[in-house]
């Protein structure tokens, strides 16, 4: 792993309010550094099926959230953590993570899956998870914004509002995991993403994860 | 990076191997400016000082640890049946010296005087203003009558410390005959990871269905039913290894005759096995013990909800499976959260900030079988001066086992994560 700049860019939210001085609202608010035991230090994974929170969107990260919370995005362990935790929580974590600079995963990727990946991805995928960076996307940068009803995940999730999540650069397993959900319809999707799924086999879904984690570049 | 203390530091007076000096008393580093003392360099200790040091880069921070090689409990049982190397669970300390300029010093803790601040080790005292001990466990073993410390686990052993004693108990299992028994001990909770003692049955039942399968397991549990993730163990129990587990709750262990191979139940009941992991009744590390910190029964340490600080002594805080954190379990993710919730708030009381109320997590993942888990995950917050669980939150794996696949991929990863936070 990438650690040697993986040190913690600020302090806690918490920590800062506590030596500021100042108060907060009733309650114990969640020390978001309590997910790295999972996640990794700062939000970088070193397990490869559990993707790194490093630098993800953190308007994503607060309403993938509330859907394990509210169980609609299906999930182990990430249910019953975010029924225990407020939106103030949620917004306190997702701001902590988007301050950590995103790091790309470190396994060596098949370059010949990299290729085909690459050809499925702009194919089926770049329209929604590209906007000239190959990372995330928001609906302003889109190409076809005027079309775009803002609706799709709003209406179908996974990921309602107008941010689609940093993919690029996690754990190939993750990915895989993550891509087989939507496919066997254990995440739901939008008919939009339903049907680009339609045509894609598994050996297509296996070259898509790995061409997402061989991406290198995770600027914004 | 100019911080200071990248290398480790040995005291004057304990300089070599095996230089115990007992009447050992001069001030190994005076103190110079803010100080907090880290005690065990475990789950708890090794997270609370690197988290002192990222929230406040002017205080010293020295970590006191008596090994140079730590070696993690979690997924050792499978180091028991041969699944994982002792060495992947192995970690060392020089990240945290060179990264987070952490001052090591490799000795023993053997006393704390917590009016003058002091804490007193084999290789001589250091001064504090605030103490962090992650103690960890030690074993009552005078509730067992004929259990010796120093002979018995070298017969019997407990291999609830990983390293020497995990690769003991290892052994005893492949050299037992293969219509041999495994006798399984389990002492009344609270102990140190509620879960691992069931998981331990899964693992070895499941080395015994491939390699001895005439064998089985006997459990003696001193707890009137199983203690963490019943209904998922039970049918992992039925499923996976049918007729190869007897469970016998309500169970306590006594006597033991460790030539023999004998546990005597209630003073009653006598067990005898070809291999008998007899895990001891636990209570914190001697040092807590010690230095009076432990509650009336001289088993754990009560602490402040908040800070963690001991209720016994003041300037003197107690994390991890020594410490009475009320609902949270005796876990290394619980000690990793408190370790997190203890260092903000010391660090806010050094700076005469009022502490906070701050949440805790708990995720536990305990085998089923060598590709298989469960978990248990469940938040904790403070309420009127106790840690409770959040009301719905405490939520396991589904009964039908239908997720522990892919939990074992995820319990890998938590694995690889939580060891990066101790030592990267």
């Amino acid at each position: 792993m990438p650690l040697t700049t993986g040190i913690p860019r600020l302090l806690a939210a918490a920590a800062l309010m506590l030596l500021a001085g100042m108060t907060q609202a009733a309650g114990s608010a969640v020390v978001p550094e309590a997910c790295d035991g999972c996640h990794g230090f700062a939000g970088h994974s070193a397990g490869p099926t559990i993707p790194s929170l490093a630098g993800q969107v953190p308007e994503y990260f607060v309403l993938a959230m509330q859907r394990f919370r509210n169980g609609q995005r299906p999930a182990t362990v990430m249910g019953p953590l975010a029924k225990g935790l407020s939106d103030a929580d949620f917004r306190a974590m997702a701001a902590y993570y988007a301050r950590q600079k995103a790091l790309p995963q470190t396994a060596p990727i098949d370059p010949a899956q990299v290729a085909a990946g690459r050809k499925i991805y702009f194919a089926h995928c770049n329209t929604c998870h590209l906007d000239g960076r190959l990372w995330s996307s928001v609906h302003q940068n889109r190409g076809y914004e005027k079309e775009c009803s803002k609706r799709c995940h709003l209406d179908y999730g996974p990921e309602p509002g107008d941010e689609t999540p940093l993919i690029g650069g996690q754990w190939r397993e993750y990915l895989a995991i993550e891509l087989a959900a939507f496919k066997n319809g254990t995440r739901k999707m939008s008919p939009r993403k339903a049907k680009a799924f339609e045509r894609l086999t598994p050996a297509d879904l296996a070259a898509v994860a790995a061409f997402y984690a061989s991406q290198k570049d995770l600027t914004r | 990076m100019s911080l200071p203390g990248r290398r480790a530091f040995l005291g004057a007076c304990g300089a070599g191997a095996g230089l115990m000096l007992a009447g050992c008393a001069s001030e190994i580093l005076p103190k110079t400016s803010r100080r907090v003392v880290v005690v065990g360099g475990g789950f708890g200790g090794a997270v609370a000082a690197k988290y002192v040091r990222l929230l406040d880069p002017g205080i010293e921070v020295i970590l006191i640890e008596r090994h140079r090689q730590y070696v993690a409990c979690p997924f050792s049982n499978h180091v028991i049946t041969g699944r994982r190397e002792l060495s992947t669970l192995a970690l060392n300390y020089d990240a945290l010296a060179a990264r987070y300029g952490i001052r090591l010093l490799f000795a023993e803790a053997t006393a704390i005087d917590p009016d003058g601040q002091t804490i007193h080790t084999t290789a001589g005292k250091l001064r504090y203003d605030r103490l962090i001990l992650s103690p960890g466990i030690d074993f009552r073993v005078e509730e067992i009558a004929g259990y010796d410390p120093a002979t018995t686990p070298e017969l019997l052993p407990h291999a609830w410390h990983a390293g020497s004693q995990t690769l003991l108990l290892k052994r005893q299992i492949d050299a037992m005959p293969d219509n041999g028994s495994v006798l399984i001990s389990i002492p009344l909770a609270p102990y140190r990871c509620p879960g691992a003692p069931y998981e331990r049955a899964c693992l070895i039942a499941a080395y015994l269905q491939r390699h001895k399968p005439r064998a089985r397991i006997v459990m003696l549990d001193a707890n009137p039913e199983i203690v963490a993730l019943g209904a998922q163990f039970r049918r992992a129990w039925t499923t996976r290894y049918p007729g190869m587990i007897d469970y016998q709750p309500a169970m306590r262990v006594t006597e033991v005759d460790a030539k023999s191979r004998t546990l005597r139940v209630e003073s009653m009941l006598d067990f005898r096995a070809d291999v008998v992991n007899l895990i001891p009744p636990q209570r914190a590390g001697k040092l807590a013990l010690a230095a009076g910190l432990t509650d009336s029964n001289r088993h754990w340490c009560p602490v402040e909800a908040t800070t963690f600080e001991s209720t016994r002594h003041g300037n003197i805080h107690v994390i991890g499976d020594a410490a009475l954190a009320g609902a949270m379990p005796k876990s290394g993710y619980a000690a990793n959260s408190q370790a997190k919730i203890c260092a903000i708030n010391t660090v806010a009381l050094i700076n005469g900030k009022p502490p906070h109320a701050l949440a805790g997590l708990n995720v536990c993942y305990a085998a089923i079988g060598e590709e298989e888990d469960v978990s248990i995950a469940q938040v904790f917050q403070v309420t009127d001066g106790k840690i409770v669980a959040v009301a719905n939150t405490a939520t396991t794996s589904p009964v039908d086992l239908s997720t522990a696949r892919i939990e074992h991929r995820y319990a890998e990863s938590w694995l690889n994560n939580i060891l990066a936070e101790m030592s990267a």
